[in-house]
């Protein structure tokens, strides 16, 4: 299996260099960006496999970066959001913008690298913060009890607490009796729910962050 | 050489007397004497000391002894005081003491009204920070909405009925004077001026104003900033310096930076909130911080639905507490994972470690105290906890309370 290439953007140098560093070993690294007009030029020139995004940079930070690529891009790579924010209107907002992932920047190495590596198989990536993030939002009745969308099943959500407590996919799995990839698949159902679902306190986060969905 | 100024800590009233005594170094009481020996000529000495109280500046140093009560007895006193002063003037008109009624009754309403107007644009320089919108980062405490409102709308009111008192005293005077007639031309006159006037030099005061606001919250700004930069003087340039100092550890500047990390995420969110009530996450969170400090494990708290403190709860986090030390005394320095959730009365915590794990059945001696100050404090307060583990797997501690709701 051939490692992806990876973009990292950020706008702290020290901090490029730093996960590049870390990842140069683990994986392809396709290049660096410092600011989200450099991000979309180099996501066209390089296209890359995953780009490790930086949520909070100027000129709209990470979320401008998805909408930009989404707009006017042929190549759409997969993003995986690193910040030093766990504020939950920004996480809510780079999920439900596109993101496949949030990581948190105090992430190991070799833990950041299989996030990539997960994300470009197509899975999502979920740190314990954003599984609290999530539970918390779809916590309570939902708003319309026919959309799918708006309710995690009990399976779901059991997994999204697993993770909450800090358990891997493969630990996840053992635990409950089920296959490795069905965990990806309930986390990737979590994901699409996360994006697309219309409850309140998913769209009241997402309008936080100046994302008019 | 001192000013002339109202010595409003050792006054009775306003401090004129005090005020005059000190300034001249005469006896506070001779003033006193002075001053009522003038009221029995005509009330002069009323007006002259109703004169004084606007005329003269406040001192230094705030009412010391607070004689004037405020609120529902203030407006007791204001009227208990006024009927006083009421009684004691028709007493000198009965006996002759007099200057005229046209004018006497008009100056008494323009010294009431003019107080009531006076005081409170005196007031307000004092209280000015407080009331002004600014929204500084660390979000500090404000006034309740109500009783904000409650403040604005008693000025107005009190405004307003100073007001109505001066004019009053105007109308009076006219009125008695018979010049009525003769001051609605001047009036109409003065009407017209003041709407030329303000045609012309409306754009003119709309800039000043505007320019005024602009200053303003230019200045609310860089107040921000300097209270930022202050902050960060403090905190992180000071670990950043630490770091520098300690780069040779790396265990100890993991420990500095993830400190400071915690920190300045508080200091972001602005909690603490003084007057919040206490809550489960900010009190785990705490625990955490101990932990890492202590033992040097990064420990990472997820709080979902998060619920008041009560004596139950608070038992539920010194057992967290307790679990989280065992993690990061056995867990042979693996990060420690606490993750709370209270859904629908039900408040679970799993402390979970990555360790090297061990036979539940076969638990050693000296995690034995441990477990039972877990488990039993759990039970006392109608909880329960158990420890799930394996060698190889790391090792978690649930702990339950249902709350009857």
């Amino acid at each position: 299996m051939s490692s992806p290439r990876v973009l990292i953007v950020d706008d702290h140098q020290l901090f490029r260099s730093g996960v590049r560093a870390e990842l140069e070993p683990l994986l392809d690294i396709a290049g660096e960006a410092a600011g989200v007009e450099e991000a979309v030029r180099g996501i066209a020139a390089t296209r890359p496999d995953v780009v490790l995004l930086d949520v909070h940079m100027p000129d709209g930070g990470g979320v401008e970066v998805i909408r930009r690529v989404a707009a006017g891009s042929d190549h759409a790579p997969l993003f995986l959001a690193l910040s030093v924010s766990d504020a939950a209107e920004d996480v809510i907002a780079v999920i439900r913008a596109g993101a496949r992932g949030y990581v948190t920047k105090n992430i190991s190495g070799p833990e950041l690298a299989d996030a990539v590596r997960r994300v470009s198989d197509g899975d999502a990536v979920f740190s314990p913060r954003l599984a609290g993030f999530v539970l918390d939002a779809f916590a309570g009745p939902a708003p319309q009890p026919e959309s799918e969308l708006d309710a995690l099943t009990p399976r779901e959500h059991e997994v999204l607490q697993h993770i909450a407590r800090g358990y891997m996919y493969k630990e996840i799995a053992l635990r409950l009796d089920i296959s490795p990839k069905t965990v990806e698949a309930h986390v990737s159902s979590v994901l699409r729910k996360l994006q697309l679902s219309s409850r309140h306190e998913l769209t009241r986060w997402a309008a936080e962050r100046g994302l008019g969905l | 050489m001192t000013r002339l100024a109202r010595d409003r800590q050792n006054g009775w009233l306003g401090g004129v007397c005090a005020g005059i005594g000190r300034r001249y170094g005469v006896q506070v009481w001779l003033v006193r004497f002075a001053f009522v020996v003038a009221t029995t000529a005509g009330g002069l000495g009323i007006v002259l000391y109703a004169l004084g109280w606007l005329v003269i500046p406040a001192g230094e140093g705030a009412p010391g002894r607070r004689r004037l009560p405020t609120g529902r007895a203030a407006v007791e006193v204001a009227l208990g005081t006024g009927l006083l002063l009421l009684s004691v003037l028709l007493t000198f008109r009965a006996l002759g003491i007099w200057f005229s009624d046209a004018f006497v009754w008009p100056l008494v309403l323009v010294a009431s009204g003019g107080a009531l107007i006076w005081r409170q644009s005196a007031e307000r320089p004092a209280s000015e920070p407080a009331p002004a919108p600014r929204q500084p980062v660390s979000a500090p405490p404000r006034l309740p909405e109500g009783e904000e409102r409650r403040r604005v709308a008693a000025a107005i009111s009190r405004t307003g009925v100073g007001i109505v008192l001066v004019l009053a005293a105007g109308f009076v005077f006219l009125q008695t004077t018979g010049a009525l007639g003769a001051a609605r031309d001047v009036l109409l006159a003065l009407l017209v001026a003041v709407v030329a006037l303000g045609v012309i030099f409306a754009p003119w005061i709309i800039r000043l104003v505007r320019s005024l606001t602009e200053e303003r919250s230019q200045r609310i700004r860089s107040e921000e900033r300097a209270e930022v930069a202050a902050h960060l003087h403090d905190s992180v340039l000071q670990t950043l310096a630490m770091v520098q100092r300690r780069a040779d550890d790396p265990g100890e500047v993991a420990a500095i930076a993830r400190r400071q990390e915690r920190e300045l995420r508080a200091w972001l969110a602005g909690r603490p909130r003084p007057g919040q009530a206490a809550r489960l996450a900010p009190a785990l969170e705490a625990a955490a911080v101990e932990i890492e400090e202590a033992h040097g494990v990064p420990v990472e708290v997820v709080v979902v639905g998060d619920v008041d403190l009560d004596e139950h709860v608070e038992a539920l986090v010194a057992a967290a507490r307790e679990a989280m030390t065992n993690a990061a005394k056995f867990g042979g320095g693996s990060p420690i994972d606490v993750y709370a959730e209270g859904v629908d009365g039900r408040l679970q915590v799993f402390v979970r470690d990555r360790g090297p794990g061990f036979d539940t059945a076969r638990v050693p001696d000296d995690r034995r105290g441990v477990r039972e100050s877990i488990v039993g404090r759990m039970e006392r307060h109608g909880g329960r906890a158990s420890i799930t583990s394996s060698p190889g797997a790391g090792t978690e501690v649930e702990l339950v309370l249902e709350s009857p709701s």
